[in-house]
């Protein structure tokens, strides 16, 4: 229903109002320029995206220009690295370990990836829901959480995977559903500070619906310390993959980083490049990711530009 | 023609001279104050004046040396008391005098307390710090103090945390633990801004009786002209870092010599105007156009020039000393603008005037 | 009660509550109320602006929220022009919405920090679907320039303005739907003195030119004189004392009225006028469980046994002028109040 808008021709205000601020400040830039461009002054934020766009690189190209299959039995066993058939040596059976890094960095991403979306989601929703209704249905959406928070993360995650046979689909489930409370509690921390404060008050006087103050209006305001929880979680997601990919749950038939781990760590003395790179590329990536976690949050507030 | 320097009752407690504090930003050094001189004298009040980000605050924290250091500093000056230069003093020599010789009240008495001990334990804190008392020494000076400060049942409160007490009893409570220690300068940043009116005049009342009967200097930091009025004995004004008036009550208030001062007064509405007013008609607030410029914007000359009615060619060019305002009221105390409208030149041409008229 | 209905108001409210449960119930025990509005009511004259005064724990904030339907109504009657305020839900309470506009007392977190300001004041005529998207892109540098602020600043963020700036994006986001009722919530107290005179002008102004009815909230009596048409006076969740601002200010009736304004510093007052200050004593009783006869009778400098046996009602002792006092007389035709403050400010 829109209405003609008809106002009464406003004289402006008379010559004593104050100076607008000196023109230097008045930016006009797109707000995701503005984002980028101060993410981009945070060295450590591009060292974390350099080194993760290499992760991502090994993983999604590496395949292609390198076929080869990560469980063939290639070479001798136990060759070491910097040799010339295997460059980053062999595994006990002799598989290849540079084959494997190469390949098993898909697993581990993916999942990680998306089992920490997973993870977010749920836990963004449900503790914006009670944060912004509070009573009972914040009640009954704690009690939710509590449940979650003390179950064993990780023997439900192994139940559910041996429940419903290990492969990619299930480990990413089972970690995404264990691993959201911590998101959630953040989030119903946030809301329950914004939602008392004036500005949604005045959302409210305007005219905005529910859907919009929670999506539109305080989630935006929410976000840094989501994001940073965010992207922890991809951290721990891929932790948490290969941790089960160690105790022989994840995907047999899929190579991962945690399988390669899992898989020779009894050899680790004798064969300590089997762990040792596939070890190192976990860290990197995790690493990564908290880097870029960090300097976007620092690139989404606001607040922080005008110091 | 500076004033300050002479006392005419009274000695000067505490002598603040030339006093810089800057702070290191993203953008450089900001000069925080800029060459701030005044004097507090034994069992008087002084009031500070000013708008936000005048520094009034920062004065009151650079003479108890609470300005965080390190993205602040006092770069230059001298805060004399009794006999010692405090911003030279050591660390462990302004831990003796805070609370105990200066003592400071703040704004929002809710977040000032400790909400995690009692009211009790606060104000003994500073009797065992200082004064060497025991526990429970502390305790009876602490119902004591509660007592003074008008606070009904005192040796119930004295057991009672910061959530159990109004507003105005926290504030109460601020003033007792202030002042546990007799210090000799009270220090009271905006006390009574977050408080109701009718709460704010008891506590004027309880600094009232607390200064004429222990004999405290109270610095009283303020954006209430009505207040200044009631409480202050001399008045600072400050704008942009800078003392920009001084002088006795009276005389800031009727003959204001700066034109910001001037201004201050003229933009209140005052209580009784609807009595003068014709029919319904309302007239406009006098207004000071335009906003306090920022730090960057300062340039040369003096801070105001861009906003007031009176400024001239000199204005823009060098920052004005304080010079001596002559005025009917109490003519012979020391009475300061920093204002070029008072110097001589200008003031020959002035008198000229009004002859001719 | 019932007061005379002009043919002119706009906005009328009839007995207005507002009791919050506080504290959890469980165990047979009941809750706890607070009754932070308790009967109010009063009328604003299309055009006019009516003051709500009164200190923390008075209502007058409740009272407001409560209009703007930003509160839950516990009960009582609200009327905006012809439509029953309390009874819209939904939809047509949202549309309702463009009638009615509020200027929030903290310029600082009544903005979204994240929107730029053009944004903020947009919002609402997006939300309502007002007009066409130029047409409103248009408004909003309209209204910018009305409330003093240069168009090129709509891409700034709320932190880049000062208080005072961001106190007239407020009002420039109230202004956006063409309301015709603006509550004001102590729209001037979080500003620096200066400011405050600029934003009063520009209020007085608006109000000139666009016919606008204010309902102003404040615990200032300096600003509500200068500003107010007629006042009302709250204590504890209710109305005790309403009149035009002529008649309230050459005489306020109610002690409390009159305390209040004997507490307010003066520049001309100085010293004097707070050594004759009429002094209250102790704090106001609790809204949970207010004393059953007058609820200033615990304060009142004049009270008698009688005070605190029965609540008195509000009666109108002279044209226009309401008190809830038993003690105010009519002497020749003129109300008398108990309690004067000793020397006029």
């Amino acid at each position: 229903m829109s209405k003609v808008i008809t106002m009464p021709s406003v004289a402006s205000a008379p010559s004593k109002t104050p100076k607008a601020p000196p023109a230097a400040v008045l930016r006009v830039e797109h707000p995701g320029t503005e984002a980028m461009r101060m993410f981009l002054r945070n060295p450590a934020a591009i060292a974390g995206m350099v080194m993760l766009v290499l992760m991502l690189a090994v993983a999604i190209a590496g395949p292609w220009l390198y076929p080869a299959d990560p469980f063939e039995i290639r070479t001798a066993p136990l060759t070491p690295p910097f040799s010339e058939d295997a460059w980053l040596g062999s595994d006990y059976l002799g598989r290849d370990v540079l084959t494997a890094l190469i390949y098993g960095g898909r697993a581990t991403l993916l999942v990680g990836a998306v089992a920490a979306l997973l993870s977010v989601v749920i836990g963004i929703t449900l503790g914006a829901f009670a944060g912004y209704y509070g009573g009972k249905v914040d009640a009954a959406l704690m009690k939710l959480t509590e449940f979650f928070q003390v179950l064993p993360a990780l023997l439900f995650a192994m139940v559910v995977v041996t429940l419903f046979s290990p492969t990619l689909v299930t480990v990413t489930l089972a970690i995404g559903i264990v691993s959201w409370t911590g998101t959630a509690r953040l989030t119903r921390a946030e809301f329950m500070k914004y939602r008392g404060l004036e500005f949604v008050r005045a959302e409210r006087a305007i005219g905005a619906r529910d859907a919009r103050i929670i999506w539109k209006v305080i989630l935006p305001n929410a976000l840094p310390p989501l994001v940073v929880s965010a992207t922890l979680a991809i951290g721990a997601a891929i932790l948490f993959e290969a941790g089960l990919s160690f105790l022989g749950l994840g995907d047999p038939n899929q190579m991962s980083w945690g399988l390669m781990i899992g898989s020779s760590r009894q050899y680790v003395l004798s064969c300590w490049w089997a762990v040792a790179f596939p070890g190192a590329a976990i860290f990197i990536t995790v690493l990564a990711v908290s880097l870029i976690g960090d300097g976007l949050n620092d690139a989404l507030n606001p607040k922080l530009r005008e110091r | 023609m500076a004033t300050g320097t002479d006392n005419n009752n009274g000695d000067a407690l505490l002598r603040v001279q030339d006093l810089h504090v800057e702070f290191k930003t993203r953008r450089g050094q900001a000069l925080v104050l800029n060459g701030v001189d005044f004097e507090i004298r034994a069992g008087e009040t002084l009031c500070v004046v000013g708008e936000s980000g005048c520094g009034k605050s920062m004065t009151a924290l650079a003479l108890l040396r609470l300005i965080p250091s390190p993205p602040g500093r006092i770069r230059d000056g001298r805060v004399l008391f009794q006999g010692e230069d405090l911003v030279q003093a050591s660390d462990a020599r302004m831990r003796e005098v805070r609370g105990n010789r200066i003592s400071m009240i703040f704004q929002e008495p809710m977040t000032s307390l400790n909400p995690v001990f009692t009211v009790g334990d606060q104000i003994g804190e500073s009797l065992q710090l200082h004064a060497g008392l025991n526990a429970r020494e502390a305790r009876q000076r602490a119902i004591e103090m509660l007592r003074q400060v008008g606070i009904p049942a005192p040796e119930r409160r004295v057991d009672e945390y910061p959530h159990q007490l109004s507003g105005g009893m926290r504030q109460r409570v601020m003033i007792a633990m202030a002042l546990a220690c007799r210090p000799d300068i009270l220090i009271a940043d905006e006390p009574t801004t977050a408080l109701d009116v009718t709460v704010q005049a008891q506590i004027f009342d309880l600094l009232r009786e607390l200064q004429r009967e222990k004999g405290t200097a109270i610095m009283l930091i303020t954006h209430d002209m009505g207040a200044v009025a009631e409480m202050a004995d001399r008045v600072m004004v400050m704008y942009a870092g800078r003392v920009i008036e001084q002088g006795t009550a009276e005389q800031v208030l009727s003959e204001p010599g700066h034109p910001y001062t001037r201004g201050l007064i003229d933009c209140l509405p005052e209580l009784g105007s609807s009595a003068a007013r014709e029919g319904d008609v309302r007239e406009d607030l006098a207004e000071i156009a335009g906003v306090v410029p920022s730090i960057w914007e300062l340039g040369t000359g003096c801070a105001f020039r861009e906003r007031c009615p009176r400024a001239m060619e000199r204005c823009a060019a060098e920052v004005p000393p304080m010079f001596a305002v002559t005025g009917e009221v109490a003519a012979g105390t020391p009475h300061g603008a920093a204002c070029w409208l008072h110097g001589e030149a200008f003031k020959t041409l002035e008198a000229r005037e009004r002859e001719a008229a | 009660m019932t007061f005379i209905g002009k043919t002119d108001t706009l906005l009328s409210v009839e007995d207005l509550k507002v009791h919050f449960p506080r504290g959890k119930s469980g165990w047979g025990r009941k809750p706890e109320v607070v009754k932070a509005v308790d009967g109010v009511s009063f009328a604003v004259r299309r055009g006019s602006t009516l003051a709500v005064v009164g200190e923390s724990g008075s209502g007058k904030t409740t009272t407001a929220l409560a209009v703007m339907r930003l509160a839950p109504v516990t009960s009582g009657r609200m009327q905006l022009g012809d439509t029953d305020l309390g009874a819209l839900q939904g939809e047509a309470l949202r549309q309702a919405r463009t009638r009615m506009q509020i200027i929030f007392q903290d310029p600082f977190s009544s903005l979204n920090p994240r929107e730029r300001a053009g944004a903020a004041v947009r919002a609402p005529l997006d939300l309502m679907r007002v007009g066409t998207p130029e047409e409103r892109t248009r408004r909003v540098a309209e209204l910018f320039e009305a409330v003093g602020l240069r168009p090129e600043q709509q891409h700034l963020f709320p932190h880049q303005f000062s208080g005072g700036q961001r106190q007239r994006i407020n009002i420039a986001r109230a202004l956006a739907t063409n309301p015709e009722l603006v509550v004001c919530d102590e729209p001037v107290s979080a500003l620096d003195i200066a400011i405050r005179a600029q934003i009063l002008n520009l209020l007085a102004r608006l109000q000139r030119e666009l016919g606008l009815t204010y309902l102003f909230i404040s615990h200032d009596m300096a600003v509500v004189e200068h500003i107010c048409d007629d006042i009302a006076v709250m204590y504890l969740g209710q109305i005790v004392e309403r009149a035009p601002r002529r008649s309230f200010f050459a005489r306020p009736l109610h002690p409390y009225s009159v305390a209040l304004m004997s507490a307010v510093p003066t520049v001309s007052g100085g010293r004097r006028r707070a050594a004759n200050r009429i002094k209250l004593s102790g704090d106001p009783p609790s809204p949970i469980d207010p004393p059953k006869g007058c609820r200033f009778a615990g304060r009142c400098p004049v009270a008698e046994p009688a005070c605190a046996a029965e609540l008195p009602p509000l009666r109108e002792v002279a044209p226009d002028h309401w008190v809830r006092c038993r003690r105010v007389d009519i002497v020749d035709g003129l109300p008398h109040p108990p309690l004067s403050i000793p020397e006029s400010p």
